[in-house]
């Protein structure tokens, strides 16, 4: 067994009041993909940003071919041959594919740029991701997973030795997760150490050689392979505990007039769509990346205005193209992206929460209630389990699942009817989900009405009573939970040319 | 691309909360000590006097920043404000007919500003560049480029009178102070504005009328810089086209010594009180120690550097 190539040193880090890593150690070995598994909190982003020198450890270091080190900046990690791939990519869309792979060393002749040359090298790092992009496109203008091949290249063009993926599946489509794994793989004959964080148990057995489990910032185990490791295993060793059935599907009664969609049309959409859920119902909106189910979610929800068709809630018709009017309506929706449109990361866990339902708890019509806004959020954050340091940490130091948590506290916050959520699982790790699951089956319990948008089969099919599949634009079918065969989900969303 | 967000020290909490305060005292402290005739009653009303306009200017200003714009035809509609007021006064003999018109304009400049910015998208340093030189130049065709003498005695009676030994205009400022941050702390208003400056689609996703909020702010802050002219026009007895040029700077530098973000979601009343009466002070002081004006733009420049550099500085510690 060859010596790691990168080891990392009783690393800890301290935040007021966390500790978000304690000791950890373990190495990586070059020509090995190793993964770095663990929930929410458990300090594998934290892990990263030591990596890639945003962070400085409290204590602890990195050791790089035996040499002791602490990166000061990400400058510095870069020359050290560590590059890290976040899911939001690090890219200036209004550049070209060859200006974002050269950024910052661009070839010059005398004092001007050298195109030739540019183009030239950018060609050459396409070809080692093997993906067939023009250097001379403008980045934006391409689709994410292209994206993050050219940030891949990026990083190989710099010379990388130790790359680090933080979930780079999560906005794939099942093609392209492969494409990515086709280059993962490459990366490891070529004898690079790859460093793979994920939440999906299936990408751990099909692309990674070894893992490392983290809990609560400690390190548990790291298994050298992964022959005879098994995936309750893994799972058990995540969580502390046994996971039985992390979905907690019970049936319910259904009453109803909870949400009714009538000729729902807009952008994204190519016919208009109409469907129901019933109160006390969960229905699951599966398809592709690009299915056009976050758009309908976004008419739904007002944050888009539809072109036509209506939205009735309890009976009552909802005045479309407001969130505001939706909100009034009881009509509440978690959009995907929760950084740039759930949280406000420079505000605290508890004026995240009572944003939006504080406008019911004036005094004199006017002024904050401060008692039911201190109330609410303690109230609000020991409900959902959200793990702060306290109401008043800035929401944006906390794990992605806990932010999710806090955005769920906003709404159950208020009086609501019908729950939009659009993948609120992602990027959230099992003990997490499992929590938010209870959550959601104990608000259709009280009788509301929940549509959840997944990319994620198995939690469509394990929350859902009844699953609507959309493809290009369209629905495609709706299965009632006894037919939810995966198969023939599957098969419905995947377009009529590659199924 | 989003840099991660450091957590805050001890240290740099109590910075945040204090840190401005305590500046302004040591300054306050040096200044009486060093600075000969600084620690008289004269002095200090005169201080105070000298940084009302800026001080009322500031209040609105802060809700601008906290939500993520900014407004730099403050200046022009002090002027404006001021030259309109005079000229109604004159023509029709009634201080409250030309205190409304003037106010009303000032609110509706306001207005148009914030459906530029808000409503149709446009950048607010573009929008108020726009209307911080129209404004002037309706300020000049108004007055025809030359000062408006007020004739009647009761306005600047008014803007040159006092209560318990403090000037009209000081009590003025103080009471902007105490209604913008009570706007700014104990109000949904206030609350939706740093919402909206932190992250705007959450916000809109969140039900929060962004809109209607930020036209309002812009509206808001015509209105208070209309006011704020007119008093000055009050004290200076006339109103004058020219006055307050490069007051928009001078009332973001305070708010950025106060801590306000730049980029929006962060302001505190407290520190922007702070920050108006540190650059009063300077001036003040160095009016008193006899630094020629030249060398004066020099200084305030580099108190402004150096407080971003504290501010950058506390975020490491």
């Amino acid at each position: 067994m060859t010596a790691p190539a990168l080891t990392f040193d009783s690393l800890t880090m301290e935040f007021p009041g966390v500790r978000a890593l304690d000791g950890v150690s373990f190495g990586v070995r070059g020509g090995s993909v190793h993964a770095l598994m663990g929930e929410n909190g458990a300090g594998k982003s934290t892990l990263l940003k030591i990596l890639s020198g945003a962070y400085r450890p409290t204590a602890g270091a990195l050791r790089l071919g035996g040499e002791s080190k602490v990166f000061a900046s990400t400058a510095e990690a870069l020359a050290a041959g560590v590059a890290v791939i976040y899911q939001e990519l690090h890219l200036v869309p209004e550049m070209t594919v060859a200006e974002n792979l050269l950024l910052g060393r661009y070839p010059r002749r005398g004092l001007l740029l050298n195109r030739a040359a540019l183009r030239a090298e950018a060609t050459r790092l396409l070809q080692l991701v093997g993906e067939d992009i023009s250097p001379d496109a403008r980045l934006g203008r391409l689709p994410l997973a292209q994206r993050q091949m050219v940030e891949i290249a990026k990083a190989l063009g710099r010379g990388a030795k130790i790359v680090a993926f933080d979930e780079p599946t999560s906005s794939l489509s099942a093609k392209e997760t492969q494409r990515l794994f086709g280059i993962i793989r490459d990366l490891r004959d070529r004898g690079h150490a790859i460093l793979y964080v994920t939440h999906r148990m299936d990408e751990v057995y099909e692309t990674c050689d070894a893992a490392t489990v983290l809990r609560d910032g400690r390190h548990v185990v790291t298994h050298e392979s992964l022959a005879g490791v098994t995936r309750d295993a893994l799972v058990k060793s995540m969580v502390g505990r046994e996971l039985t059935n992390i979905y907690n599907y019970r049936p319910r009664a259904h009453a109803p007039d909870g949400l009714a969609v009538r000729g729902l049309a807009g952008p994204g959409l190519k016919a208009p769509v109409s469907f129901a859920v019933a109160r006390g119902e969960i229905l699951g909106f599966f398809g592709l990346v690009g299915a056009g189910r976050s758009e309908l979610m976004r008419l739904l929800c007002g944050a888009v205005a539809p072109e036509a068709g209506e939205v009735r809630v309890h009976g009552a018709l909802v005045a479309g193209g407001s969130p505001r009017a939706a909100i009034r309506d009881g009509l509440v929706f978690c959009p995907e992206d929760r950084k740039k449109e759930g949280i406000i990361g420079i505000r605290s866990v508890a004026e995240n929460i009572n944003l939006s339902a504080r406008r019911s708890q004036l005094r004199a019509g006017v002024f904050l209630d401060h008692g039911w806004e201190k109330a609410n959020a303690a109230a609000q954050i020991a409900r959902l389990g959200v793990r702060c340091a306290s109401a008043d940490t800035l929401i944006g130091l906390l794990s992605g699942g806990n932010q999710q948590k806090a955005i769920l506290a906003r709404w159950l916050s208020e009086q609501v009817r019908v729950v939009v959520l659009d993948e609120p699982t992602r990027g959230i790790d099992i003990g997490a989900k499992s929590e938010i699951y209870a959550l959601i089956h104990d608000l259709a319990a009280a009788g509301t009405s929940v549509v959840i948008v997944s990319s994620e089969l198995p939690e469509v099919l394990g929350i859902a009573d009844r699953v609507i599949v959309m493809r290009e634009g369209l629905v495609a079918a709706e299965f009632p939970r006894a037919t939810a065969t995966p198969e023939a989900v599957l098969h419905a969303a995947l377009p009529a040319a590659a199924a | 691309m989003s840099k991660p967000l450091a957590a805050p020290s001890t240290f740099a909490r109590v910075w945040e909360s204090a840190g401005m305060l305590l500046v302004l005292a040591l300054l306050f402290l040096g200044c009486s000590l060093f600075v000969e005739n600084f620690l008289t009653v004269t002095n200090l009303r005169g201080l105070a006097l000298a940084v009302a306009t800026i001080g009322m200017v500031a209040c609105t200003m802060m809700f601008c920043l906290a939500a993520g714009d900014f407004d730099l035809s403050v200046g022009s509609v002090v002027a404006f404000a001021g030259v309109l007021g005079a000229t109604v006064m004159n023509a029709t003999g009634s201080v409250l007919a030309g205190a409304l018109a003037a106010l009303a304009s000032g609110a509706l400049i306001g207005l148009v500003n914030g459906v530029f910015v808000a409503r149709l998208g446009i950048n607010a340093l573009i929008t108020t560049l726009a209307s911080m030189q129209i404004v002037r130049g309706l300020g000049f065709i108004v007055s025809d480029g030359r000062a408006v003498g007020i004739r009647t005695d009761a306005f600047f009676a008014f803007g040159n009178s006092a209560l318990l030994g403090i000037p009209t205009p000081v009590w003025l400022t103080a009471g902007c102070f105490l209604l913008f941050g009570g706007l700014l702390n104990l109000t949904v208003f206030g609350r939706n504005a740093l919402a909206i400056g932190g992250n705007k689609e959450a916000a809109h996703l969140a039900g929060v009328p962004v809109t209607r909020i930020k036209v309002v702010i812009f509206t808001l802050q015509g209105l208070v810089a209309a006011f704020a002219g007119l008093v000055l026009a009050a004290r200076m007895t006339s109103g004058q086209p020219n006055t307050s040029q490069g007051l928009e700077l001078e009332v973001i530098s305070a708010c950025v010594l106060g801590g306000v973000s730049l980029s929006g979601g962060v302001a505190r009343i407290g520190a922007v009180i702070a920050g108006v009466l540190i650059m009063g002070l300077v001036q003040n002081a160095m009016n008193l120690l006899n630094i020629p004006p030249f060398y004066q733009y020099v200084a305030r420049g580099c108190i402004l550097l150096g407080a971003v550099m504290l501010d950058r500085l506390k975020q490491r510690i």
